[in-house]
């Protein structure tokens, strides 16, 4: 019987002392890894579609909550003033969820690049979304509170043909954006206001 | 007759190097080894475990009942592979990106716990430690050189750098990069190293 309890002690001790340490090591690098996620998979696109801007928009940024999620807004400083602001917004494309990168100006309220940053559309075909700059571009210079459709369901999108599915999924996740920016605009105002340019 | 502490360490760099001599931890030496970053870091990656495992275990032998072992053996290695990938994570994260799943199954690769049940629960820590460090250099270098014949055979790099004396009609041999090209590289560096051993 006493043998039996030791076993279980051991077994116990060891399982919680290696939790308490992995806990520890999880909470010393979690700013760093979500800095480096940022800086890999979202940092290539940001600053792609933030082209111009004069600052670092992945070391300026700011959390909001939206609900129960939590959202990153990443900072552009245009012409010496902090006038827009990128985020995540996700839709469905034909092989899974697709993520897309949203900049906008705040005083216009106009988008002001939009990019893909991960996706599981077709190599080839819906992947174009992601690799052919002439799709997303179209949405540079419209308002965000468009409700923009591809042109076979009666809107000014152009699919890429043979990816109307994946081209779909980008114009669904844009128009998810811009409800994200409807909702929060005041938050993000108010967030902007404390940004030094 | 027991070994020299220094002895414990050299036989991890030829007499017994893991993937050659034990013949353990094969399947991250074959897909681990198309570029020399991955090989080196997949190396250092079970270093590191190894080093931290052999030692805290043989620290932990006598604590450790004989009936529950292999379970104690495996929080421990464990923990030592999630800090790994934690860290990885936090300072490599392009590698972290590329090796991807291997890095999590080093736990179920066989060095750390074949080391854990052969030698550390035997023997003292530093020697579990000279072990645990011989096993992983060992380990490293041998990762690091089948990644070097095969990224600059199958792809014409070398850290993922083009080697400019090459010259331009050096066409790259595609089959080095595949998982068979890596079966025929390990056959025949396991075939010079046992001719060389004989005598």
């Amino acid at each position: 019987m006493r043998d039996m309890l030791k076993l279980f002690v051991v077994v116990t001790l060891f399982g919680a002392i290696s939790g308490g340490i992995l806990a520890g090591v999880r909470a010393g690098t979690q700013e760093r890894i979500e800095y480096q996620q940022i800086k890999f998979i979202k940092g290539p696109a940001i600053v792609q579609i933030m082209k111009g801007c004069t600052n670092d928009p992945l070391t300026t940024r700011f959390k909001l909550k939206d609900g129960k999620k939590e959202r990153a807004f990443f900072v552009g400083v245009f012409g010496g003033k902090p006038n827009t602001v990128a985020f995540e917004a996700s839709g469905k494309g034909y092989g899974g969820t697709l993520d897309i990168i949203v900049a906008v100006n705040v005083d216009q309220d106009e988008i002001v690049g939009v990019g893909v940053t991960t996706h599981r559309e077709t190599p080839g075909v819906g992947a174009r979304v992601q690799s052919d700059p002439k799709f997303v571009t179209q949405f540079k210079g419209q308002s965000i509170k468009e409700p923009f459709k591809v042109k076979t369901e009666g809107g000014n999108i152009d699919a890429i043909s043979g990816a109307t599915v994946s081209s779909r999924g980008v114009t669904g996740a844009v128009v998810a954006s811009g409800e994200i920016y409807n909702r929060l605009k005041p938050e993000i105002l108010e967030k902007m206001k404390s940004i030094k340019s | 007759m027991a070994k020299s502490v220094i002895q414990e360490f050299t036989k991890g760099l030829w007499t017994e190097v893991p993937p050659y001599r034990l013949v353990l931890g094969l399947c991250p030496t074959l897909a681990m080894t198309k570029q020399v970053d991955m090989g080196f870091g997949m190396g250092l990656a079970v270093t590191f475990v190894l080093v931290g495992s052999n030692a805290l275990i043989s620290l932990l032998r006598k604590v450790i009942p004989r009936n529950v072992r292999i379970a104690c053996f495996i929080v421990v290695v464990a923990t030592f592979v999630i800090v790994v990938e934690l860290l990885m994570q936090a300072y490599t994260y392009e590698l972290f990106l590329k090796m991807g799943i291997f890095i999590p199954l080093i736990v179920v690769n066989c060095i750390p716990l074949g080391r854990a049940e052969a030698f550390c629960y035997k023997n003292g820590v530093l020697r579990s430690f000279a072990d645990g460090l011989g096993m992983g250099l060992g380990y490293t270098i041998s990762l690091t050189v089948l990644a070097v014949i095969r990224e600059v055979l199958g792809n014409g790099t070398f850290f993922n750098q083009p080697i400019s004396f090459l010259g331009p009609n050096f066409q790259p041999y595609s089959f080095m990069t595949t998982a068979p090209g890596a079966f025929v590289c390990l056959g025949l560096m396991l075939c010079i190293m046992n001719l060389l051993g004989k005598k």
